[in-house]
Formats: C-alpha cells, structure tokens, sequence
C-alpha cells in the first residue's frame, strides 16, 4: 500500500516520495482504520474497528453490508467519499455508534490502471474515530488504552470527563453542606433561643403571609401577670423556668399549625390559622389561663403567675393589617388587664378603633 | 493551599483516625467543625498547622504520616475516583511513572486554580527512576511516596520506593522497578462506572 504526496520536478526530496506501510504498523498508527479496494469491498481493518465488529467477517465484504454512510448521505461511487472534508459513518450492528472520519484514495498497485487526476484506484483508506461519543464507546465496548493510538486524546478526554465529576460531585457536597448551614441559619433567625417559641420577627412574618393569603385567622396576645414579682424575689432562673413552662402550655393546648412566638420578655403572641370565631379561641384560652394559674415548682418553691389574655378576628376586618390586628389584640389585652387580670377580652365585631371593646370577662380557673 | 488539598488531609485523618480525633485537630487549629471547604483557598500555614497538630496527637513524625496519607488518597476504596484518575495515565506503571510529568497540566484542565507540584522523570539507569517534585510548599513529596507505593501495588509492580534527599530546588524521589508485572494488579477499566451522559 502506498500513499503519494505532490511532488516536484524531476527528483523527488527526502521526506515526498511515497511512503510505504506494512498493515502491522498501519494498525499501529491508526487502529480505527478501514481499507477498501477499488469494488468498495473491506480489503484491511484495524484493530480497534475489528474489535467493535466483534468477530464479524470483515474482510471481502461489501462496505455498504457492515457500514451506514451518514454523511455525506448518497455518492454515485465510493471513491467519491475521498472529496468529503468529513465522514460519519454507522456501524450496522450498532446503531447509535456514529464514527467521524477521513477517507484518502490510495495508489494502485504497479500494472493496475491508474487514474492520472485524483491518485490511483486503488482503493481507499479511512481514518475513523469516536469522536464525542467516545466515553459510551470505551465502556460498551471494554476498550483500554491499548485501543487507541498514543496520539489519540482519548484517554485526556476520559480524564477530563471523570476530573470534571470529581469536581462537579464536590461542589454538590459543598451545596448540599451550604444548604444544611443555611437551613439551621434560617431556623436560628426565627428561633426565640430561650423557649424554643418562634421569635418577633417570625412572627411578624408569619402574620404578613396570612393577612396576604387572604384567609380568615385568630390572633391572640398574651402577657404575663406577676412575671416580675417571680423574677425579683426568685431570681432570672426561675423567671427563664417559668418562661419556658409557659412555652410548653402554649405548645400543649394548640394545634401544631398554629404560630407561638414570644415577642416580649413575657409577652407571647399566637396566630390561629382558619379560625373565624371566637368560640374555639375563648376555649383555649381558658385551658390556657387554667394551666398557667396552676404553681409552676421551681427547685422546691412554687411560683405563680396568670395571663391577661386579648384576642381578635381577621374576618372583623374590611381591610385586615397586620398592624392593626396586632394593635387591636394589645388593646384588647389591656382591656383584660385593667379589668383584674387573668381574664380574656376579645375586640368587638364593629370592627372600628373607637369601638368599646366588649369584654368577654372570664374568671381565671 | 487550594481547599481540595486540605480537605484530603481532612478526609485521610477522619476517615483513619475517627470524627473525634478530627474534631480535636479542626478545634486545635481553629477551624470550624465542618473543617474545609473543597472550593476555597487557604493559607498555607494553616495546611502546616493542621499536619503538625495532627502529628503531635498521634506522637508521629510528619513525613510518614504525610506517605501514609498518599497510599490513602489512592487505595481507600471511598476514594476510588483519584486512583482511577492516575490509572488513566498508563497501561503499565512505567507509562503510568512517565504520565506524572503530565499530572498538573491535566489536573489544571479540571481545576485552573489547583497548583500541583511540577514533576519531572528521569531514568539514569534502565528500571531505575529518580522523580523531582518542585513544589511550592514542601511536604508534597512524602505524599508522592505513598501515592507511588500505593499505585505500585494497584499496577501489580514491585517496587522500592524512597526519598533521595535535595537537589537544584526539587525533592527527589527514587523508583526502583524490580519487576513491573510481579502480580495482576486490580482490575481496571478505562470508562467504568461513567454514567451515560457525565
């Protein structure tokens, strides 16, 4: 097999005058190459290629029989495909395999007939390769190193792509660790540390969403009575005891998508979503103050404290705030305290600022 | 240092050592408990603190404890993805030895900002290699001798493996190979595991 460069006038210089390969270093050199003869049969075969083919007979056989020209799609003559700046070929037997390449016309042999103008009938050779797909080519066909030529960059290929998961599946741990801290961040951000209750701004947030959901909701205010007095002749310890007991009540006697912050030192506000009633409000509240006036036991002492208690109604409101709900349940609670204390008071449906409050005065238990 | 090295050094501690030994070294040298992040840079001095921390826990020299973190940066099964990256460098371990002058380059097409040492191969006598390692930082070239020794075993290569001491800037390492095909090796194939579409 021989392959000729232009040469010049006369003598060929070293280095342009035919170069002639055995197929053991043609294989060598191009291990995914096809020769043809002048009849478009397979006459060599390298042999990566043949492995792809996988014991199928190969040589003698018509191109067209094992192989699927993609592009360029219809040539009158084989030899034409030696025009195309670009072949993809498909491997009958595996569909989904497209191989790129390059088809050469090679000499004839001394004594054929020989076409003066595009090098010899003699058959053409094609260099193929995996081109992109080469990753799903290596592993469904088992190919090793040894399957491509040292010159190949196959193998820099494989490196990068299995670099780039290494990297990608480390920036996905980083994420997911980011999330993570992001998450307890968030948590912190809404947590009152002391109680374990929502916090001022959790709340404030939570009653935003819900006057702009438009859905009815109750909202009541709590504040401590006697708190101080426990904290003064008691101490910060057990004034953090009681705070926390109360926390547990609240949690108790509410259903587990109601809202609980404590926004003050002993003020603690609960949002009740899909409430538009004060019957079930009032109940709670009254199991609530219950509780709460029970002696909370702190290191062998008992201390006491009640709650004044002021709720109000989402669905009272043309235009609910959260201001002004929030406003109107702090009234409502000052009503409670100014009446003796450990009672609920809740804002009257009239539903206007200078409305009397009318006070559902309850006994404490 | 680029936050990959530190966090092998993280992972090799923890995963030999235990989640506590670790959390007594981050807490030594004032790294928070998640320890570092793979995508950050960090100062080298807080890399050598670490090591030194560590050492001095483990009543150890650094150097050996630096190889031993090489040999489990290539042959811990959870880390499967390095050895198959240093695999790709050659069918046999004399391609694979001659690959490594080619490893930072490859390394920076994946991360443009991680600076490996720079590697140089010579063969002063047949079947005997002498590795320079010019690194930024020094330390990198116990870490080579366990990596070396590790990737040796998973070849199925007999080899004697050491430091050479100094020379012209480079800690040198010496290869020799006694028998480059002493026993089969472990199995390795060219794209296993990739998923379709990586």
């Amino acid at each position: 097999m021989s392959a000729e460069a232009p040469t010049g006038n006369g003598t060929a210089p070293a280095g342009t005058a035919p170069a002639v390969l055995s197929a053991a270093a043609l294989a060598r050199l191009m291990p995914l190459h096809l020769r043809l003869d002048a009849a478009g049969r397979i006459c060599g075969a390298g042999p990566t290629l043949a492995k792809l083919c996988a014991g199928r007979p190969m040589i003698g056989r018509p191109f067209a029989e094992l192989f699927e020209l993609r592009s360029p799609r219809r040539v009158a003559r084989l030899d034409e495909l030696a025009g195309s700046a670009r072949l993809r070929i498909g491997i009958r037997h595996l569909p989904g395999t497209v191989l790129r390449g390059l088809a050469v016309p090679l000499d004839a042999a001394e004594g054929d007939a020989q076409d003066d103008d595009n090098g010899g009938t003699g058959g053409l050779l094609l260099n193929l390769s995996f081109g992109i797909s080469v990753v799903e080519a290596v592993r469904d066909h088992g190919l090793t190193e040894a399957d491509f030529a040292p010159t190949d960059l196959t193998v820099e290929m494989l490196y990068l792509v299995e670099a780039k998961s290494a990297v990608l599946d480390e920036l996905r741990d980083m994420n997911g660790r980011l999330l993570g801290a992001k998450a307890v961040a968030e948590e912190q951000a809404r947590t009152d540390t002391l109680t374990g209750l929502r916090n001022r701004r959790a709340v404030d947030h939570a009653l935003r969403a819900a006057v702009a959901e438009g859905r009815a909701f109750g909202l009541v205010h709590l504040d401590l009575d006697h708190f101080k007095q426990v904290n003064d002749t008691m101490g910060h310890a057990a004034g953090d005891h009681v705070l926390r007991e109360v926390a547990r009540i609240l949690a108790d006697e509410t259903r587990s998508g109601d809202v609980i912050g404590r926004v003050g030192g002993d003020e603690f506000v609960i949002l009740f979503p899909g409430v538009d009633g004060y019957a079930p409000l009032i109940s709670i509240a009254r199991r609530i103050l219950a509780r709460l006036e029970a002696p909370i036991p702190f290191e062998g002492r008992a201390c006491r404290v009640s709650a004044s208690i002021g709720a109000t109604l989402s669905c009272l409101y043309a235009w609910p705030t959260p201001e002004r709900l929030l406003g109107d349940a702090d009234r409502a609670l000052y009503a409670s305290k100014r009446s003796g204390r450990g009672r609920v008071t809740t804002l009257a449906p009239a539903d206007a600022p200078e409305a009397a409050l009318r006070p559902e005065v309850m006994e404490g238990a | 240092m680029h936050g990959l090295v530190n966090r092998s050094i993280q992972s090799f501690l923890r995963d030999t050592y235990g989640a506590a030994f670790w959390a007594r070294v981050a807490e030594a040298a004032g790294l928070p408990e998640d320890g570092f992040e793979t995508m950050q840079r960090y100062d080298d001095a807080l890399t050598d603190r670490v090591i030194n921390i560590a050492a001095g826990l483990l009543d150890r020299h650094a150097p050996p404890m630096l190889e031993d973190l090489g040999t489990y940066l290539v042959s811990d099964p959870r880390r499967e993805r390095l050895r198959r990256l240093l695999r790709l460098g050659g069918a046999g371990y004399v391609d694979f030895l001659h690959s490594l002058e080619d490893l930072p380059e490859r390394a920076r097409l994946a991360l443009p900002d991680l600076d490996l040492p720079q590697l140089c191969l010579n063969e002063p006598e047949p079947g005997r290699f002498m590795l320079a390692c010019r690194a930024a930082h020094p330390g990198f070239q116990h870490v080579l001798v366990g990596m070396l020794r590790a990737m040796a075993d998973d070849y199925g290569a007999l080899v004697v493996i050491d430091t050479a001491g100094r020379a012209d800037g480079a800690d040198r390492i010496s290869i020799d190979l006694l028998d480059q095909s002493y026993t089969r090796g472990k199995q390795f194939e060219l794209a296993a595991g990739m998923a379709a579409g990586l």
